[in-house]
């Protein structure tokens, strides 16, 4: 029940961390003045929590959304097993954030 | 519609507490029983009375511990029970946040006060009884019975086979407690056009059925935005079941029905 409102909730999220995306979009189309403004704004502290927040969240919607994938085959359904995927969804996603973080960027 | 708060007269209050009296005090063996309780003649709004119940006395189960306080402590106390053995499904109830039957859930599974309510988001008749007016009109709305259109064997009943038995041997084993309909926050926001694990695991019963010739019209009646696919998978269901049967699963098994059936 924790992760299915978790995942209507990071639904939501990366609605709005889209409006995010969007702003960087047009501030970069606007010149390097805008752009760096922006960059010192999303560089600044509570910048880099919103976007780790927001890379969190998008990689845990996908990793749950996979999980209810799984789900619709009609697989998956004994409580031991929703149980562990539920904590493989949980580490994948805090994993993938890490490693976008720590290694992507 | 999505209520995140209690309407003003359903706010509990604090109520009274029973402590232990007598030959209940000298045992080093009290459990506090912290119990809602609602009056709907007296006008007040609920409240949750504790009780303090010496163990030495009294059954392994918390359905024990509600009939020794209505017994010997407060005979107000209001509850469902008949067969105290977990197949009627008459004191499914709230306890210690879980919804399950009281007469299968044992006293020193729950460690501090047992808290117990009645089943969430339904309306209280009174105390720890529930209205399930709704509950059971949603199960009758499924036609819970074996329907043909070929003649009976002349003979014989209608046979089946093992494997096909099998199929429903888990589905029928369902007793409608209700408790996996109420811990279910779909069934919570649109009980009224929802039709809830219970009553969807019961359509699966006679869907699966060998026997059954209504296949047809029963998924019919179910291919709805909302008596079936308010369903979420949130999973709470199959985690409440007190009979540990999976809500859940045959509920994903009616939508790949559906989803074959128009493909």
């Amino acid at each position: 029940m924790a992760l299915s409102i978790l995942h209507r909730a990071t639904g939501l999220a990366n609605a709005v961390g889209l409006l995010v995306f969007a702003v960087w979009l047009t501030q970069a189309a606007s010149g390097p003045e805008a752009y760096g403004c922006l960059v010192q704004m999303l560089g600044s502290v509570p910048g880099l929590l919103i976007l780790g927040g927001f890379s969190f969240s998008f990689f845990y919607h996908l990793c749950n959304g996979v999980r209810h994938l799984v789900w619709d085959s009609g697989r998956g359904f004994e409580k031991h097993q929703a149980n562990a995927s539920a904590w493989v969804a949980i580490v994948v996603a805090v994993l993938l954030t890490a490693v976008f973080w720590g290694v992507v960027l | 519609m999505a209520e995140f708060r209690l309407p003003k007269n359903s706010r509990i209050t604090k109520g009274k507490h029973f402590a232990a009296t007598g030959g209940n005090a000298k045992s080093g063996r009290i459990k506090q029983f912290a119990v809602y309780r609602y009056d709907p003649d007296g006008g007040a709004n609920p409240r949750i009375d504790t009780y303090d119940v010496d163990l030495d006395s009294c059954g392994p189960m918390v359905l024990d511990a509600l009939i020794k306080i209505k017994n010997d402590i407060d005979p107000t106390l209001t509850f469902r029970r008949s067969c105290r053995e977990g197949i009627c499904g008459s004191c499914a109830m709230n306890i210690d946040g879980g919804n399950t039957l009281a007469c299968t859930k044992a006293i020193d599974e729950v460690g501090g006060a047992v808290k117990i309510y009645p089943l969430p988001h339904m309306p209280v008749v009174k105390d720890l009884v529930p209205d399930l007016t709704n509950f059971y009109a949603q199960y009758a709305s499924i036609k819970p019975w074996l329907q043909t259109r070929t003649p009976p064997p002349p003979d014989r009943e209608r046979l089946q086979s093992k494997e096909d038995q099998e199929l429903i041997d888990e589905p029928s084993a369902c007793i409608l407690c209700a408790c996996c309909s109420t811990s279910c926050p779909s069934y919570w926001w649109n009980s009224d056009r929802y039709l809830g694990p219970a009553t969807l695991l019961a359509a699966y019963r006679w869907l699966v059925d060998s026997r059954d010739e209504a296949t047809g019209d029963r998924l019919d009646y179910l291919e709805d935005p909302f008596k079936l696919y308010r369903c979420h998978t949130i999973m709470n269901c199959t985690q409440t079941c007190p009979k540990g049967l999976n809500p859940a699963k045959a509920i994903a098994e009616t939508k790949k029905m559906l989803a074959s059936r128009s493909h």
